[in-house]
């Protein structure tokens, strides 16, 4: 264990957000990105937010990481107040924001070094990270030599070395063609089976959203507000092909027409 | 032993000295052959040696002339390395604070920015006048030519890390001191090298500017004295001492930079 965190009682709601809202100040006036937010989230739920852009989905996990303050409302995460940021988590942003001058390996690498963990331990972590996803070869290589889905991946590990009980994604496979998503996806889903972690996980895709979580918090544009969350009980470990199944193809009909009843999809009649 | 395996050459090695020559530059193939057709030209139609002399009078005069020109030139390196390194000193430093304070940004870099109209040739009279006929009025002039793509490149280098790197940096607990020495700076090394060899070519300008305002040496004054006397061919040999000089003075921060971020091997010039 690099990083050991003390136990909270599992009874306790790993996240509580209560009536959080959100107002940006711009040259143009105050924007209220997010309205009266609640939500709990249990420790290991993977939870996706899913909404249209500008619905203040990003803003949501900023406020999360304590990178960003909230205007109004409270966060708890493990029972900790956030007001400044949390250092109990790993990000991943849609850019990988590699670091240009580090190999994979050193990329992943920096968690350590900052945090001051122990090296060995860590780089063995790290290894194994970079192997569990297909990057074992690329340990040296620097990121302008791997392609888009290799340094997203990349990213991903750096965020998981510390074994972060919370990892925050702002639509982390959003810049990736289809089949490096659906492998990510994957790949994703094997890591969080086996860090026993929270996952915030921001998106618009709304089959991305079925697929990979326990349960989609839909929110509706400007201001951001949470819509519905829909529980999707579909059995894990996930397959591909289960987003053939007629369990998964109702739970994005159903998705799709709220958004449709939101005015986010227009259609012809 | 090098590893021939992986030339394409065809079966029938190509002879030693023909790949020599082939692996030359074609740079320099273009520079001999306007070397030639210079040597021809000039003996065709007999221009006289105070007008344009041959290279093959001005190897001449290289050959007589070169112990004056490697102590003059040693002046005008000097002056050079000085007033750069001078820059580096105060333009690295001063783009540091600019990135980190609000106030420095405002106060100073706009002045800075601002300054860059003023002529230097115009403000180095002024410099002689205050700092005398020694080498203190040259290196004042190379630290102001040369100081401003070094602060500029800095800052825009410091100031190149994006607000997600910030974020993840802060996520990770990151102290500023870390921010700075395991984000910025290295994001900022390859822009700050690119100030770095704008800076070399403009050093080597302002040392020999400053020379022909006012010096009893360095190539600058070589020229100076030789033009006075029609001597074309020794202001030859002065001229291509001094791109020698700046070549060589880029070369090796080149070679710096290569050393420094080996993960960039071709460089990028953000405000060439």
């Amino acid at each position: 264990m690099i990083a050991p965190q003390s136990v909270e009682a599992s009874a306790a709601p790993h996240i509580s957000i209560s009536n959080v809202s959100k107002t940006f100040h711009t040259r143009s006036g105050a924007v209220q990105a997010l309205e009266d937010i609640h939500l709990e989230i249990q420790r290991g739920e993977f939870v996706s937010v899913l909404g249209p852009s500008g619905c203040g989905k990003s803003t949501l996990m900023m406020l999360l990481s304590g990178l960003v303050p909230s205007s109004q409302g409270q966060i708890e995460v493990a029972r900790h107040k956030i007001d400044g940021p949390n250092s109990h988590i790993g990000i991943v942003f849609q850019q990988d924001v590699l670091l240009e001058w580090r190999s994979a390996l050193q990329n992943v690498m920096i968690q350590a070094e900052i945090r001051k963990l122990p090296v060995e331990a860590a780089r063995e972590r790290a290894k194994q990270l970079l192997e569990m996803v297909s990057l074992k070869d690329f340990e040296s290589a620097y990121p302008k030599e791997l392609s888009g889905g290799m340094r997203q991946r990349v990213s991903i590990c750096r965020a998981l070395l510390h074994k972060p009980p919370l990892l925050l994604m702002d639509e982390p496979f959003g810049a990736l063609d289809a089949m490096t998503r659906d492998q990510l996806q994957l790949d994703l889903l094997r890591l969080c089976a086996d860090n026993a972690m929270t996952v915030f996980f921001i998106t618009h895709s709304i089959p991305e959203a079925v697929f990979l979580s326990d349960r989609v918090v839909v929110m509706s544009p400007r201001p951001g507000r949470i819509e519905k969350i829909v529980n999707i009980d579909m059995p894990r470990p996930r397959r591909l092909a289960m987003r053939e199944d007629p369990q998964f193809i109702e739970y994005t009909r159903e998705l799709t027409e709220i958004f449709k009843n939101l005015g986010v999809f227009r259609e012809e009649h | 032993m090098a590893d021939i395996s992986n030339t394409t050459s065809p079966a029938v090695p190509v002879p030693q000295v023909l790949r020599a020559l082939g692996a030359i530059s074609p740079a320099v193939w273009t520079l001999i052959a306007v070397i030639l057709i210079w040597e021809v030209a000039v003996r065709i139609t007999e221009v006289p040696v105070y007008i344009l002399p041959s290279p093959s009078r001005i190897a001449q005069e290289f050959v007589v002339y070169w112990p004056r020109l490697l102590a003059n030139g040693m002046v005008t390196l000097s002056e050079v390395l000085i007033g750069f390194f001078f820059a580096v000193l105060i333009g690295v430093p001063l783009a540091v604070l600019i990135t980190y304070s609000q106030v420095a940004e405002r106060s100073i870099y706009p002045i800075i920015v601002a300054s860059q109209t003023i002529p230097k040739v115009a403000i180095a009279p002024l410099l002689l006048a205050w700092f005398g006929y020694g080498m203190t009025p040259k290196v004042a002039v190379v630290v102001l030519i040369s100081f401003f793509p070094i602060i500029i490149n800095s800052v825009v280098g410091l100031k190149a890390s994006s607000a997600e790197m910030l974020y993840l940096a802060k996520s990770m607990g990151a102290s500023q001191w870390q921010i700075f020495w395991k984000f910025r700076l290295p994001q900022a090394l390859p822009y700050i090298f690119a100030g770095f060899k704008l800076a070399t070519v403009l050093a080597v300008i302002g040392a020999v500017v400053a020379e022909f305002i006012g010096a009893d040496q360095g190539l600058g004054y070589i020229i100076l004295i030789a033009g006075a006397s029609f001597d074309i061919a020794r202001q030859f040999t002065a001229i291509i001492t001094i791109s020698v000089i700046g070549m060589l003075f880029f070369a090796a921060i080149q070679l710096a930079e290569r050393l420094v971020i080996p993960w960039k091997q071709s460089p990028n010039m953000p405000n060439g």
